[in-house]
């Protein structure tokens, strides 16, 4: 490991000018993610910026009813919430199903967001990634590649983004909010992680220097309700091989609002936008989640050993779908 | 004052409990003589091939990095008993991963930053790591791991199998597994100015750590000290000494100073041994009555360029039914791979997944109950050897585990017990581990106050060695157990046998017991006190042990599991699971449930969880890290029960027991394959049992 300096900010614009004025500057939130790949030799900052002891670490409701959760906010804290559970459950399932405890008592909402993928050939520095060293190649294709994407990637890359909370935000219209060097901005969760393309190396928008400070939750949808389904090789502590968020309300019989993400599918979050068409103002029957799913997954391009993935995923979002809809 | 011992059998309580969960207890890597240097191996990162260069130059000018060894400067090594310690003696490189530099620093961040800042170039040689039933470099071993030989037939078994009249023919394939032990394998060691090494080493026997390093360095045993006196587990992994043992001794040689090697996670698949992947080939014919006539097990397996490991998984079959026609053989072929060794069981846990799995089939194509199955073609004499056994308590194991597990109110049907997306299911397998036995001495010393102090080189791998000699010398004395000292983990200590094999409790007791016996009848004899320095008595059983068996000496189990398959996710989740041994006279049915339980967890693990992949472009395997090798978290085994019969039998050795710390692991996978089977109905043959594998059969 690499000597490297650290700096406790006292501010977030304390943070974001050391960080825009400081080669190799990198923050650091729980460090669960970050402090792995510092040992692994893949990340190898000059400069470690603390920011988990800003004041961000509250969840506080918004004048329309929605909910502003801080970047620091730990992960078993806002799964916690009152408001999280009651308003969001989806949100409160997908913190609970990821990592364990422990992990989840110091990982932070921003880091969670901001974790990289867990591709076994990003996290070994003797091996190719584009991700990790851009041009040198992605040996995953041909090797080991059960776990890796199935929509989205490309010949440079077929890593998928780790993150339940990510497919959570995304499905519920969440904000990212970002404070730089040029002031703040709002990105939405549903475009804050990127698709490969020929930069793999970056993951989300984020620009240099910008740093998270808040996610917000919009009011939930008028009659709506969530969820957040997780298929994984053991019963905790394992990343997912495929999960959904879903968020459907029903009036009539006929769906009026519908939102659905896929997290292990993709480079990110897979917000199923097609999907989404064909559920709006159809009867909410299960041959309707049906064509939904299926009209979205389409797309789907597996490798060699993870074509399961698609069926899987399918499954859980036509469950998912059924069971909210069931349940309004 | 003069108080009984406990009963052998009471759960007493582990005598090093509170040291360990209060952290106070020392392991290998916790060990920190003044002016202790950091060793980092840099692992090789190609398959095959040879060192071409490596430039030093920038890691030695980083700050801290005291040296750095290769095959240029390392000290040169007597040729070891095992190859993998041959380390840093030349440039060949065997496998990916094998070790072939080590820089030596003040930290461990230090010599990690110059392992980093090494220049190495090789010279690539094609490379060859995947098994296959085709491989044309496989071969017939003249000995298994165990020494078995690796062919056994009996009978015409070609003409019965093709003349019964119900057959079974399948084939069985299980992927790497590794040990990964909590505590990672690691090293100090420190030698003195008169020639003495002292390493503290995580191992499972230390006075075997010694004589490796004493043949390795070209010194005598007695010129080193081998310290393990607390283990955080090993899993057959640490039976022998790792590349880390040598690579410290030989820096603390090059350095002058000590000199401490913690292994990291990421780097053990490579040089710790796994349990090498098998295809195994079953083939079962029995009359319309469920009498086998015909049992063949024939598998396939790898070993490395380096050794020749050779997993036994056809031995068990030799054991476990009666048949008048039998054929167990072995074949391997020798790939670029990391070295396989011994990991928990090794031979009968994965055989007897596929022979319990084969065996659940066969019931089914009969339509016969498995338990019945198995009980009918129970024999009675070991069928390979026709030796009588001492004790088989397979059938009683199987009637009180179905008894308790409510077996028999099972309805047989496949695939027909729903709840909502649940699929419900329940199976049973075989369990069966041999009786090893290895000559161990101890010493016992009485004091004028009644105490007693006992000295044998056992190791504690967590199993709770310390307090059951203890038991067996507080019975052996007539004393009471606070009375009793026990000294184990040093290889200063009388010798021992390594814990491995299910042998460690009954060779090191066998000695205790030895020891403790003529001490007591010594005091007894004796008029007058105890003398003010004590009577001292050193026994050892090479001539007990040295004594062929006439008997067939092997304990037995069953496993029962319940499981819920996901039928829209394909997630199996294990409901209960219920295990009965016959492994002797339990000595402590507290530190026993522990083992039994551990196995059992373990071959839940080997069932439907634990997965590893051979990267065919880099020769390695994938999952390195605790996060990707998917050992059973607690949500994983929600209820497990360990019971036992009591097995009264006389020619085990004088305590009257049998080895448990494997036998929990065999069969337990079978039984949970078998429980998938009656939930869905989808028979898989392959380990391990995640969602990719039985969704295609579900959807």
């Amino acid at each position: 490991m690499k000597p490297f300096a650290y700096l406790r900010a006292r501010s977030a614009d304390e943070a974001v000018r050391e960080s825009s004025s400081r080669p190799g500057a990198v923050f650091l939130g729980g460090g669960t993610n970050l402090v792995d790949l510092m040992k692994l030799g893949v990340e190898a900052p000059e400069l470690l910026i603390d920011i988990s002891r800003l004041p961000l670490d509250r969840v506080a409701d918004t004048a329309d009813g929605g909910l502003r959760i801080g970047a620091t906010v730990r992960n078993s804290d806002l799964a916690a919430h009152p408001a999280v559970r009651t308003r969001y459950p989806a949100l409160s399932q997908a913190l609970l199903s990821g990592a364990s405890g422990q992990l989840r008592n110091t990982a932070t909402t921003g880091g969670n967001l901001l974790q990289r993928t867990r591709c076994p050939y990003f996290q070994d520095t003797s091996k190719p990634c584009n991700k990790r060293e851009p041009g040198t190649g992605c040996p995953a294709r041909d090797s080991a590649q059960r776990d890796l994407a199935v929509l989205g990637h490309s010949e440079h890359c077929v890593a998928t983004h780790p993150s339940d909370l990510a497919v959570a935000l995304s499905a519920l219209d969440a904000d990212v909010q970002l404070h730089g060097p040029d002031g703040g901005r709002t990105v939405s969760a549903a475009a804050f992680h990127r698709l490969p393309g020929d930069t793999p190396d970056r993951d989300t928008e984020i620009r240099p220097g910008e740093l998270i400070t808040d996610v917000v939750l919009p009011p939930r949808p008028h009659g709506a309700a969530s969820l957040y389904r997780k298929a994984r090789d053991r019963a905790s502590f394992a990343f997912a091989l495929a999960s959904v968020a879903a968020v459907l309300s029903v009036r009539a019989g006929r769906i009026e609002h519908a939102a659905l993400a896929f997290g292990g599918l993709a480079h990110r979050p897979w917000r199923a936008w097609a999907a989404e068409d064909v559920l709006r103002g159809a009867p909410a029957t299960d041959e309707t989640f049906a064509r939904a799913v299926d009209a979205e997954l389409a797309a789907a391009r597996p490798l060699r050993e993870n074509a399961f993935k698609v069926g899987l995923a399918r499954n859980l979002a036509v469950d998912a779908l059924a069971e909210l809809a069931a349940d309004s | 004052m003069s108080q009984a011992p406990p009963p052998l059998g009471t759960p007493v309580l582990r005598h090093e409990g509170r040291e360990k969960v209060t952290g106070t207890a020392r392991y290998a890597a916790e060990h920190t003589p003044p002016g202790c240097l950091y060793g980092w191996p840099v692992p090789a990162t190609l398959a095959r091939g040879r060192v071409d260069a490596i430039r030093a130059q920038e890691a030695l000018a980083l700050p801290g990095v005291h040296a750095v060894l290769t095959h240029d400067n390392a000290p040169r090594l007597k040729e070891p008993d095992d190859p993998v310690l041959a380390v840093l003696q030349n440039d060949r490189v065997p496998h990916r991963g094998w070790p072939v530099a080590l820089v030596v620093a003040d930290t461990p961040e230090g010599a990690r930053a110059g392992a980093e800042a090494l220049r190495i170039t090789y010279e690539t040689a094609g490379h060859d790591v995947l098994l296959g039933e085709d491989h044309p470099g496989l071969y017939i071993p003249e000995t298994v791991n165990g020494g078995y030989p690796a062919v056994r037939e009996r009978g015409d078994i070609e003409r019965a199998f093709a003349t019964a009249p119900v057959q079974i023919d399948a084939t069985y394939t299980i992927g790497a597994l590794h040990n990964h032990p909590m505590e990672p394998h690691a090293t100090t060691a420190q030698w003195d100015e008169g020639g003495h090494l002292t390493v503290y080493d995580s191992s499972q026997g230390s006075t075997k750590v010694r004589d490796s390093l004493a043949t390795a360095f070209g010194i005598r045993p007695q010129q080193i000290t081998a310290v393990s006196e607390h283990v955080g587990g090993g899993f057959g992994s640490k039976g022998t000494p790792r590349p880390q043992a040598v690579l410290a001794a030989m820096a603390a040689r090059h350095t002058g100073r000590p000199v401490k090697i913690a292994l990291p996670r990421r780097q053990m698949p490579a040089v710790t041994g796994h349990r090498a992947p098998t295809v195994q080939h079953v083939r079962l014919g029995a009359d319309l009555d469920g009498t086998l006539t015909a049992v063949g097990h024939e598998i396939i397996t790898h070993t490395s360029t380096v050794k020749e490991f050779v997993e036994q998984a056809a031995v068990p079959a030799r054991i476990m039914y009666g048949s008048a026609t039998s054929r167990t053989a072995h074949r391997v072929v020798a790939l670029d791979v990391p070295s396989p060794s011994w990991m928990r069981a090794p031979g009968e846990a994965p055989g007897m997944y596929a022979l319990e799995s084969a065996m659940d089939e066969l019931a089914s194509a009969l339509g016969m109950d498995p338990v019945e199955l198995r009980i009918r073609n129970d024999p009675a004499n070991e069928p390979d050897s026709g030796r009588a056994f001492s004790s088989r308590g397979l059938a009683a194991c199987l009637e009180k585990g179905a008894a308790r597990f409510g077996w028999y109110d099972r309805d047989p049907r496949p695939a027909i017990r729903e709840e909502g997306p649940l699929l419900l299911g329940t199976g049973v397998a075989a369990a069966t581990y041999p009786v090893y036995i290895a000559p161990s001495s101890a010493s016992a010393h009485a004091a004028p106050d009644g105490s007693y102090r006992i000295r044998v080189n056992a190791t504690d791998i967590g199993t709770g060695a310390r307090t059951v000699l203890a038991q067996i010398a507080a019975d052996a004395l007539g004393a009471p157990l606070e009375n009793v000292r026990i000294d184990i983990g040093s290889s200063d200590l009388p010798d021992a046998p390594l814990a491995g094999g299910s042998s460690g409790t009954a060779s090191w007791g066998w000695s205790v017991h030895k020891a403790c016996t003529l001490l007591r009848r010594q005091t007894g004899e004796r008029t007058g006190p105890v003398p003010a320095d004590g009577l001292t008595v050193t026994a050892d059983t090479q001539q007990e042990t040295a004594e062929e068996s006439p008997y067939a000496r092997h304990a037995f189990g069953a496993h029962f599991a319940e499981v819920a398959v996901h039928s829209r996710t394909g997630e199996v989740r294990l409901r209960r699971m219920l295990g009965v041994f016959a492994a002797g006279r339990i000595l402590n049915s507290r530190t026993a449930r522990s083992q039994f339980i551990g196995g059992m967890t373990m071959g839940v693990g080997m069932a439907l969880t634990e997965a590893s992949t051979m990267d065919p472009v880099f020769g390695d395997f994938t999952e390195s890290d605790l996060a990707s090798y998917h050992v059973p978290a607690c949500a994983d085994v929600p209820e497990i029960e360990a019971h036992w019969i009591d097995e009264e039998d006389p020619h085990l050795n004088p305590m009257g027991s049998k080895g448990i710390g494997e036998i929990g692991i065999v069969g337990a996978a079978a039984a949970v394959g078998n429980a998938v089977r009656h939930a869905t109905g989808i028979r898989l043959r392959s380990l391990p049992l995640t969602p990719d594998t039985l969704l295609p059969y579900l959807l």
